[in-house]
């Protein structure tokens, strides 16, 4: 060992460095949000909860095309059809297991009518069994109730499709 | 009856039952509010904010904190190990607690006052620190784990070593002050600030410190949890108040290390203008003010106050060190550290150089 | 009176765990039985006054001796069948052992029967006599040179259990942490100039 750093081991100066950078970052402004007061920004782009739109007549978007389905990664999406009385082909059953999703986004990406969306909804949780499946119905109300939010995101990123 | 006489009519044993109450009260309290204290400062360090959410009647964001985790561990199963050793499972944390507060017990806390005035009562400190060991060694035997074998092992073997340097550091402050008292010890430090302990023999204060945190099984030498190789060691097997119990014996275990150093290096309940200003000064007159800065109690809880938050502060900056370096430290940096300075204090003592003139 | 009981609760604590060091069948917890009788007889020191004794039988074989029996008893994993094995071929040994200490339990006794003034009792001192201090003065004023030549057989002691144990090993490979620490960027890594090459 030479001198030097015997002197340095000996007189704790690197320790001492060591202390002084954490004592001078005890009065540094600090970083943590206060969660529910305070949220970090979010982009028009995150994935979230889902949901199927309409269009502004009330009509639904889905056109049972399964792309979605056949796109999905992680299998999440159950998807059956028949034909509706109007004669157009539409979904009896659209399921998607919140618990095997993975939030890629390839669905939405996938749809051709823009009837599957993820939204900016982050903040949702299940207190029973099954709830993590959403039905179409449950899909159908997040999209009617967030219509205005998925409308604003989506026109937003659009420029950039 | 007034109060002054009912309490003077009390025999001695009804006195110290009081001091005895009232101290274990004051350290649960203070154990439960250095925690949140330790998680303030270390996010604070962090550039966080630590626990804010729990306010007691809407005042200091964080303050109930403590209790709201003492709540829930207390409601949370205690779980034994099938295959452990019941009773000694059972008893191993009332034993790393028992010696964190018994040896208040001879803490001088004021001028003239400890609870027990007794002449070895740095021995007792030594022997009753000694002793904590055996709760970590039997809770990592009893529970029949692995991970909690390897960290009682890795204690056992890392509290005897410190607890010679710890000694040998000790060894100097008794020859600086003669005497094994611990209220003697600090009278003998009579004087302002540089004439405490801590200057003449600053690299026995340096030592007792490290081998104090080490003592505890703090940060950066926790190896004895080290969770990132061996879970949480010995407390592993360990849930609700049981683990608890743990926790509280850490932070007792802390309190009483910074308040030891306080007393054997920083001249415990002494005021820094001690020696500066004449006892009978006016300014000792002044109300609040002057017994502010007169010698009292108030003193060694700053001092105490302080050495925690140093003791924070190392876990806040400094990785864990690893067994082999801990070992190494202990056995061939600190001790001969002690020895060497050891012999250069007893030269100063045979040449009356420093404080030793007189 | 107090002093009565207290002699005779901790006694009997003492009896009992001295009985449970030679009876328990788990080894640890032999050493445990261990540890509660040094812990009882530090108290009965107490209680005749003996506080420096009574302190330094924690500190030095339940704070330190003990835990590293401990140590070693829990990592061993002792067969007790296979040390149970010659207990009746030398339980003469052990009666032997017993009378021995019997006999010399009674004449100590006797001899203080007998009025012969080997041992005095003890005259109890003031309560501010500082039985520390005393010892002290006697150790390093009148038993100096036998006080100095037992440190020294201690430190003999030692020094041959580290030689013992620091017998050099072929191939063993070890790192000097010292010199891993000093260790500087200069010493590992060599930086090269060179002209960089066309591919013909």
């Amino acid at each position: 060992m030479s001198r030097a750093s015997f002197f340095k081991t000996f007189l704790l100066t690197e320790l001492l460095q060591g202390m002084a950078l954490t004592f001078r970052t005890l009065f540094r402004p600090k970083v943590t949000l206060n969660y529910p007061e305070e949220k970090a920004p979010q982009s028009v782009r995150f994935r979230g909860l889902h949901a199927l739109r309409r269009y502004p007549n009330g009509e639904e978007r889905c056109i049972a095309c399964k792309l979605c389905e056949a796109t999905c990664p992680a299998l999440a999406i159950t998807i059956e059809s028949d034909v509706a009385d109007d004669g157009t082909r539409r979904t009896t059953r659209y399921d998607i297991d919140l618990f095997k999703c993975i939030y890629c986004g390839f669905c939405e990406e996938a749809c051709p009518v823009d009837a599957i969306v993820e939204t900016r909804i982050h903040e949702y949780h299940m207190e029973h069994r099954g709830e993590n499946i959403m039905t179409k119905d449950k899909l159908l109300a997040v999209g009617d109730r967030y219509e205005a939010m998925i409308n604003a995101d989506k026109s937003a990123d659009a420029r950039y499709r | 009856m007034d109060f002054a006489a009912l309490w003077n009519s009390l025999p001695d044993y009804a006195h110290s039952g009081v001091f005895i109450v009232a101290v274990t009260l004051v350290l649960v309290v203070s154990v439960a509010m250095l925690t949140l204290w330790e998680r303030k400062l270390i996010g604070w360090m962090q550039l966080r904010r630590g626990p804010n959410r729990v306010a007691i009647f809407g005042l200091l964001p964080g303050l109930g904190q403590p209790f709201a985790d003492v709540i829930k561990l207390l409601i949370k199963e205690v779980l034994v190990p099938a295959q452990s050793s019941k009773f000694l499972f059972r008893i191993a944390p009332a034993i790393t607690l028992v010696p964190a507060f018994a040896t208040w017990a001879v803490m001088p806390l004021a001028p003239g006052f400890s609870i027990a005035n007794v002449d070895a009562g740095l021995l007792y400190v030594l022997a009753l620190t000694s002793v904590g060991v055996y709760g970590v060694i039997l809770a990592g035997w009893a529970s029949n784990s692995k991970y909690a074998f390897l960290g009682a092992m890795r204690s056992a073997a890392q509290i005897v070593a410190y607890e010679i340097a710890m000694g040998f550091a000790l060894v100097g402050v008794i020859m600086a002050s003669g005497s094994l008292n611990l209220g003697t010890i600090v009278e003998k430090q009579h004087g302002a600030f540089l004439a405490w302990n801590w200057f003449w023999l600053f690299p026995l204060f340096i030592v007792y410190f490290i081998s104090a945190v080490a003592e505890t099984n703090r940060a950066p030498f926790d190896v004895a949890e080290g969770e990132s190789e061996i879970v949480a060691g010995f407390h592993v097997e360990y849930s609700g108040i049981a683990f608890a119990l743990f926790f509280l014996a850490e932070y007792a275990n802390m309190i009483l290390v910074s308040a030891l150093i306080s007393v054997f290096f920083m001249g415990g309940w002494l005021s820094p203008l001690d020696g500066i200003v004449a006892a009978d000064s006016a300014l000792f007159q002044i109300p609040l003010l002057g017994t502010l800065l007169n010698n009292g109690l108030h003193w060694l809880v700053a001092k105490t106050f302080f050495f925690l938050c140093v003791i924070i502060w190392l876990r806040a900056t400094f990785p864990r060190y690893r067994y082999d370096q801990i070992m190494r430290l202990g056995w061939k940096v600190l001790i001969p550290v002690t020895i060497i300075w050891i012999a250069v204090e007893g030269l100063m003592v045979y040449f009356k150089i420093g404080p030793w003139s007189a | 009176m107090l002093v009565q009981i207290l002699f005779y609760a901790f006694a009997t604590v003492l009896m009992g765990s001295a009985l449970g060091v030679i009876l328990s069948r788990n080894p640890v917890h032999s050493a445990l039985y261990l540890v509660l009788a040094f812990f009882t007889s530090a108290a009965l020191w107490l209680l005749i006054e003996a506080e420096f004794l009574a302190i330094v039988l924690v500190l030095v074989y339940v704070g330190a001796v003990m835990v590293l029996f401990l140590f070693v008893v829990m990592m061993l994993d002792i067969n007790v069948e296979e040390v149970r094995k010659g207990f009746t071929r030398h339980a003469w040994l052990g009666w032997l052992t017993v009378l021995a200490l019997v006999a010399e339990i009674v004449g100590v006794v006797a001899v203080k029967q007998l009025g012969i003034d080997v041992t005095k009792a003890a005259v109890p001192v003031a309560a501010d006599h500082s039985n520390t201090a005393e010892l002290g003065k006697v150790l390093y004023t009148t038993y100096v040179y036998p006080f100095e030549l037992a440190a020294v057989v201690l430190l003999v002691a030692i020094v041959a259990a580290i030689v013992l144990t620091m017998r050099k090993r072929q191939g063993l490979k070890l790192q000097d942490v010292g010199a891993q620490v000093a260790t500087r960027r200069e010493d590992r890594v060599r930086l090269v100039k060179m002209q960089a090459e066309r591919r013909e």
